[in-house]
């Protein structure tokens, strides 16, 4: 470490500018927690008797005193100025910061810790400096994250034990922002350390704190202990210290607590300590405890401790809902009363509740529903029936409690949508039984003169509609359509017609088809006419019209919408046009509504989208062509560009589906990839992905053709390859790849040595999000199988990269689910790079080059089988691979082959499945098999 | 402690158009790519490449060997030779099945592959040969696409038109495959039960097995028909019933169930087809047909009124040049017209066999002199193929008897041997 002029100029210390402080006293300050003062020897070495010191002396010296003077004098007003309203000020504040964090971690932490902690700073320079030490210990990306974990572990043990004395010291400052700093700083070390054991006195430090009677220091310490569980997994912490916490953090919530701050700091903090009371909910008696003290604190008298005990309340229905059947009467009569009563943040928890009660049971059910075993993991309680004919009129009730023009608010939630929202969620739970409990309240009220009467009855059907049965509705479904297509046109308040359009475009969501008995013809025209009102209601409107048109979907020639095709077409590219088209997402609604139109197009009426191809075209053209835009309006050119491209990609896919479409339409190919590699000039994610999207369907439309459109393509495709950032744009690139690989064949291979580095270099790269690499091992079967042996080259990287991801893929012990799910993609990916891979060898005089990898993939595949959790595909994918390494290796694996498990037990499994899939890869793989081992 | 998101989706679909463009596409990609995948399982594979030692060497010639397979692959993947491959095929599919009328007879009256009878046991009849009992009934061609099902009979007229469980064979509000999606089957649609039944796959799901060995294609059919529906009964998507029929090794066991068992179907004597042979239109040697009295009742040519002439009739292609040929490729001369007599080249002739005129010669049958009968059935499309007349006559003299195929087995091959994997009972 060696001092640095230039940064000792930047501080202004050799200038004078902050009071002179001796060398002493500035090691006084930063001398707490240092190793000893060096021991300093009288030398007559080399001369007359001098204070003798090493150069790593000096050092050891100088390091203290460099980040004590910055922290005593300069880092306050830097922390200040980086808050400044003065833009220069604020950009030279940051670059220091930045330049001190480089060049000097461990000064830079000491001197932030020690702003936040010094009660004599301004409170403005203690919070940004705790809110700078939160991100240099955290970052989204997990890469990064990762990255600053590691330097925080590798950081000195003394300064972090510096910095976290400064930390705990904070949380006892009279000052409740620096506190509350340093309540979340502290709980970001802990999610670093604990997993690691290291500050294992942090928990006790912290209950001893609770003990003392100072009310800020509780608070403080209370809301330390939330945000620790927030970010600590349980698995980190002993039950001994996690009964220690709960009984802190629940004697903060009694009602015997006579700080407000202290109880709401408490209730907070159970919110998030709930994860870690697994073992607490299932004794009988702690339970209890834990859901009187929560019920008691939604009765206080203080709104913010009532919304957050109903927010514990919210967390335990999901959590524990197995555990709250002895509780669930005196939960209605709490929320029931919240919902009438309270205060619209607590009666929306209060809503909360029931609706995530339903979630659950919905989830069960559904779990019943797959298979007939009805052995879920979580037995569903029917608490939601049960509580029915209590529930259904609470939710009706607060359907009455609409404010005005909640439909033009985007981010409106108020008690009505909420209660409306619940009594969907009932509806999906319960199924029919629903019905009879609503009808009399929407008969009663549906023709009120008081639009809000009007609205509620018209939102509580649409909010009904998902969940009973067709039969049960259909006696209702047409005389209510009738009744609405009237409102539609008449009715004079707007959101009224905007919630009775949506309720439309729920019928025709959930009970499309012969069940409606109005003629399409009759509804299309409202529909249409609809279109033109106002934009919130013109948005339901095209809506509706995208559900119907989906369910118009019928393969043949007679679809009812059909003779007004072109008219719908013509109302949609309308709408599109309108000057207020911005508002209420009604563009967007009217191209994803042209969409599915144009995707449920006959034989009769495809003519017509042919049509549409140049309109889009030329729109696309337009926005490519419009100059000097304000960033708002480049913005939303590029949202419009990427609903275009959207548009295109839609048309690319139908008319390329059939033959004789498909060779009219590929008239425009040259016109289209012109625009599409215009668009890739402009800078936007969405854009990037809907351009990408549409051209791998033109390829495959194209076929060979597409190759004169490579030479341009191709800088954009290494683009999308190259995109860490917005992994959606690449993982659709390595989509199109495959597209590339069918269209072209073994024409693309000219283009693969760029292809292949791209892909591998994505593969090695932590940067990259995790989901894009099963389909970059899917694409090198893609590859494979298009060019065949030619792929030989690649063998030497590709095939290590594989065995490494599939080491990997089988020693994932004790995931979760997500890891699950992620693994299974990771092994089909493989296995399809596999199939590619020996399927492109056969019949090449080249197939011995594989032999070497033919042990290692048989290895992988007895392994899958011995895990036992692969999925369907999964199971699928493998017993392909067996057949394909048998099929193109032939005689020369027989031996392997017939060593392997998967030849015998894992065949015979998969002969014997359900699934068709399986089934018939299996049937495949057997007859291959049977060939190579026989010969 | 993030503040808790209370907000639920309120008056939107939940599922945005973007997503599903999204997932539009990746489900067309992984359909497309497993498309890819078994389509290369499909091709001809060096599986198939025989072992040259269970080969006698007089043989190989008839057989696809490795030049062929080789040949077949290069095809698929050569530019320049285009014209000749399977994708190229599919592609004359696809436009025939637009064609109208006369045109559309005359094109799909090409593409059966079409047996020749056994005059005598092929060689390594139980190691290369599938036997299985052939239905009565009128050999089609079943072509499923667009909504709809057609078959149509070898001279290429249609049968039937109607909905069928078959991929893309009826308009049916499910969607059993895309558009463009289409199948062809060979079939014999036996009369009593109202049933086609399904000797063979040509195309399935839009991909070709024209360059697949019979064994695969056995194995493709007898998996994948009945997943389809098509075996079920009928219903209002689906006029007719399918059915395969089971196939045997062509082993002493294999040969006495094909020829004795009974079948759902009135019999009409044995197929036999060698498992390694591909598709091919026309006549070929690789699939025979064998006919006696016990297995069926057409031994013997009937006339036009259905009965059996008191001597050998044959059809014989008349050409311009007053040639009477078969219709084998190249044609086989069996004689000659007086110029007067000519009345039409092209024409379709039914002559009578003199028995006394008719002379085997290294092998080779040659009839002599003809007695000219009258103009073949106006639905004729072909002669008739120069192992048929061969067939007709031997029936008629020495016929070729059940104990002459079994007496071709060899003794040694296990007779034990369990029944193999592609043997297809239901």
């Amino acid at each position: 470490m060696v001092m640095e002029a230039t940064r000792l100029r930047d501080l202004g210390f050799l200038f004078g500018k902050c009071s002179s402080r001796i060398f002493k006293d500035a090691l006084a300050v930063a001398s707490q927690g240092l190793p000893s003062f060096p021991n300093l020897k009288i030398s007559s070495h080399r001369g007359p008797p001098a204070l003798w010191i090493s150069e790593e002396e000096i050092n050891s010296l100088a390091i203290p005193f460099e980040f004590s003077l910055i922290m005593a004098v300069e880092i306050t007003q830097v922390l200040l100025n980086a808050q400044s309203v003065d833009a220069s000020a604020r950009k030279y504040a940051e670059e220091s910061l930045n330049q001190f964090q480089d060049q000097n971690l461990p000064s830079f932490f000491l001197a932030l810790s020690g702003e936040l902690a010094n009660n004599d700073k301004p409170v403005d320079s203690r919070k940004l400096a705790g809110l700078i030490l939160k991100n240099t210990l955290d970052a989204k990306e997990q890469h990064r994250k990762n990255d600053l974990i590691q330097r925080w572990l590798s950081l000195d043990m003394f300064v972090k034990a510096q910095v976290k004395g400064c930390l705990l010291q904070t949380l006892s400052s009279p000052v409740s922002d620096a506190r509350s700093t340093a309540s979340q700083v502290i709980a970001k070390v802990a999610g670093i350390e604990l997993p690691h054991k290291q500050w294992p006195e942090l928990i006790s430090t912290l209950l001893s704190n609770i003990q003392q009677q100072q009310s800020h220091v509780k608070q403080a310490t209370l809301e330390t202990l939330g945000y620790l569980c927030e970010e600590v997994s349980p698995d980190f912490v002993d039950q001994d210290q996690v009964n220690k916490i709960l009984t802190a953090v629940v004697q903060g919530m009694n009602a015997s607590e006579v700080n407000n701050d202290v109880r709401l700091s408490a209730t907070r903090a159970l919110y998030n300590a709930l994860g870690f009371a697994q073992a607490n909910f299932s004794n009988d008696m702690e339970r209890d405890y834990l859901m009187r003290v929560v019920c008691e604190a939604t009765l206080t008298p203080e709104l913010k401790i009532r919304q957050a005990a109903f927010e514990c309340l919210v967390a335990i229905s999901s959590s524990y809902y197995d555990k709250l059947g002895s509780y669930m009467q005196d939960i209605f009569i709490i929320t029931a009363k919240a919902v009438k009563e309270d205060e619209e943040p607590v009666a929306l928890q209060a809503i909360e509740f029931w609706s995530s009660i339903c979630d659950e049971e919905i989830d069960i059910l559904d779990e019943y529903g797959s298979d007939f075993s009805a052995d879920s993991d979580t037995p569903c309680f029917y608490f939601i029936r049960q509580a029915l004919p209590a529930l259904v009129p609470m939710l009706l009730d607060t359907l009455l409690k609409q404010e005005e023009d909640q439909d033009l608010d985007e981010g409106a939630w108020n008690i009505a949508m909420a209660g409306g929202t619940c009594l969907g969620l009932v509806a999906r739970t319960v199924g029919d039984d629903i019905v009879p409990l609503v009808m009399p309240f929407i008969e009663e009220n549906i023709s009120k003169p008081d639009w809000r009467q009007r609205e509620a009855a018209t939102y509580a059907f649409g909010s009904i509609l998902e969940g009973p049965s067709p039969e049960k509705l259909t006696p209702t479904i047409n005389v209510a359509l009738n009744f609405m297509l009237t409102a539609l046109i008449n009715d004079p308040n707007n959101h009224v017609k905007d919630t009775t359009a949506w309720t439309v475009g729920r019928i025709f969501e959930f009970m499309h088809g012969p069940t409606v008995e109005i003629p399409v013809r009759t509804i299309l025209s409202v529909l249409l006419q609809c279109m033109k009102d106002v934009p919130n209601v013109a948005e339901k409107a095209c809506g509706a019209l995208y559900f119907l048109a989906r369910g118009c979907e019928v393969v043949g020639s007679a679809s009812p919408l059909s003779p007004l095709f072109a008219d719908i077409i013509q109302a949609l590219l309308s709408v599109t046009h309108r000057e207020d088209a911005g508002e209420s997402r009604l563009r967007t609604a009217a191209y994803e509504t042209l969409n599915e139109v144009v995707r449920c197009a006959t034989d009769e009426t495809t003519p017509i989208v042919m049509q549409l191809v140049p309109v889009i075209m030329v729109e696309l053209h337009r926005t490519l062509e419009a100059q000097k835009l304000t960033s708002d309006e480049r913005e939303k050119q590029n949202e419009l560009q990427g609903l275009l491209c959207g548009c295109l990609q839609v048309i690319i896919q139908k008319l390329g589906s059939a033959e004789p479409t498909k060779y009219t339409f590929l008239q425009y190919t040259d016109q289209m990839m012109d625009l599409f590699l215009r668009v890739f000039a402009c800078r936007n994610a969405t854009v990037h992905e809907e351009a990408m999207l549409a051209i791998g369907a033109l390829a495959y439309a194209a076929g060979h053709n597409f190759l004169k459109y490579m030479q341009g393509f191709y800088p954009y495709l290494e683009m999308g390859l190259q995109n860490f950032e917005e992994y959606q744009v690449c993982a659709i690139t390595v989509g199109v790849v495959g597209d590339l690989c069918r269209a072209l064949d073994d024409k693309i291979l000219p283009f693969c040595d760029g292809i292949m580095t791209h892909l591998l270099k994505d593969l090695s790269s932590n940067q990259l999000h995790r989901s894009v690499k099963p389909p970059i091992f899917s694409c090198f079967g893609d590859i494979a199988l298009a060019i065949g042996e030619n792929f030989e080259k690649y063998l030497i990287y590709a095939m290590p990269m594989l065995q490494s991801a599939a080491e990997l893929s089988t020693l994932v012990a004790e995931a979760d689910d997500e890891m699950i799910e992620y693994t299974n993609q990771l092994r089909n990916g493989i296995l399809e790079a596999h199939s590619g891979i020996l399927q492109g060898f056969k019949n090449s005089p080249k197939t011995q080059l594989l032999m070497p990898y033919a042990s290692n993939i048989l290895q992988f595949l007895d392994s899958l089988y011995n895990e036992k959790d692969m999925d369907d595909i999964v199971m699928k994918a493998a017993v392909g691979v067996l057949g394909d390494l048998a099929d193109t290796l032939g005689a020369n694996a027989g031996p392997l082959i017939s060593q392997s498990v998967s030849s015998k037990d894992f065949l015979e499994e998969c002969l014997a499945s359900d699934e068709h899939l399986i089934k018939e890869s299996a049937q495949w793989a057997k007859f291959a098999v049977s060939r190579a081992i026989s010969g | 402690m993030a503040p808790h998101e209370l907000r639920r989706p309120f008056k939107r679909p939940a599922i945005s158009d973007q997503q599903r463009r999204r997932d539009l596409a990746l489900i067309r990609q992984t359909q497309q790519r497993s498309d890819s995948q078994n389509r290369a399982r499909r091709l001809a594979s060096s599986l198939f490449d025989l072992p040259s030692h269970s080969f006698p060497d007089a043989c190989q010639a008839d057989f696809p060997d490795n030049v062929d397979v080789g040949y077949a692959i290069a095809l698929e993947q050569s530019p320049e030779l285009e014209a000749s491959s399977p994708t190229v095929r599919h592609l004359d599919f696809v436009q025939a099945s637009k064609l109208k009328g006369s045109a559309a007879r005359h094109w799909f009256a090409r593409q059966l592959m079409l047996t020749e009878w056994m005059i005598d046991v092929p060689p390594n009849l139980d190691r290369d040969w599938y036997v299985f009992a052939r239905p009565a009934g009128k050999r089609c061609f079943v072509v499923s696409s667009n909504g709809s099902t057609v078959s149509r009979l070898r001279n290429g007229s249609v049968l039937h038109h109607f909905p069928s469980s078959l991929p893309n064979g009826a308009r049916t509000k499910e969607i059993s495959a895309p558009s463009h999606v289409y199948c062809i089957l060979d079939c014999i649609f036996h009369e009593p039960d109202q049933t086609y039944y399904v000797i063979d796959m040509v195309c399935w799901r839009g991909y070709s097995l024209y360059d697949c060995s019979a064994e695969f294609r056995f194995f493709w059919l007898n998996s994948k028909l009945s997943e389809t529906g098509a075996c079920n009964p009928p219903s209002t998507y689906h006029r007719y019933r399918f059915s395969v029929v089971p196939i045997y090794d062509c082993n002493r066991i294999g040969l006495h169930k094909a020829y004795t068992g009974g079948f759902a179907f009135v019999k009409d004597g044995l197929l036999f087809y060698n498992r390694h042979a591909h598709y091919q239109t026309g006549n070929t040697p690789l699939a025979l047909v064998w006919k006696d009295e016990l297995c069926s009742q057409y031994v013997l040519d009937t006339d036009s009124e259905g009965h059996v002439p008191a001597e050998q009739q044959v059809v014989l292609e008349l050409q311009d040049d007053g040639k009477l040929t078969t219709s084998d490729d190249p044609p086989i001369l069996f004689g000659c017209l007086e110029k007067e007599i000519i009345q039409k080249a092209g024409n379709f002739l039914r002559f009578s066999v003199i028995d006394e005129c008719v002379r085997i010669v290294d092998g080779k049958l040659e009839l002599g002199d003809l007695k000219f009968v009258g103009k073949a059935n106006r639905a004729r499309a072909f002669a008739d193929s120069y192992s048929k007349v061969f067939f007709q006559y031997t029936a008629r003299h020495s016929p070729l008897q059940f104990q002459d195929l079994i007496a071709s087995l060899d003794p040694n091959l296990d007779e034990n041997s369990e029944s193999n994997d592609m043997e297809m009972i239901d």
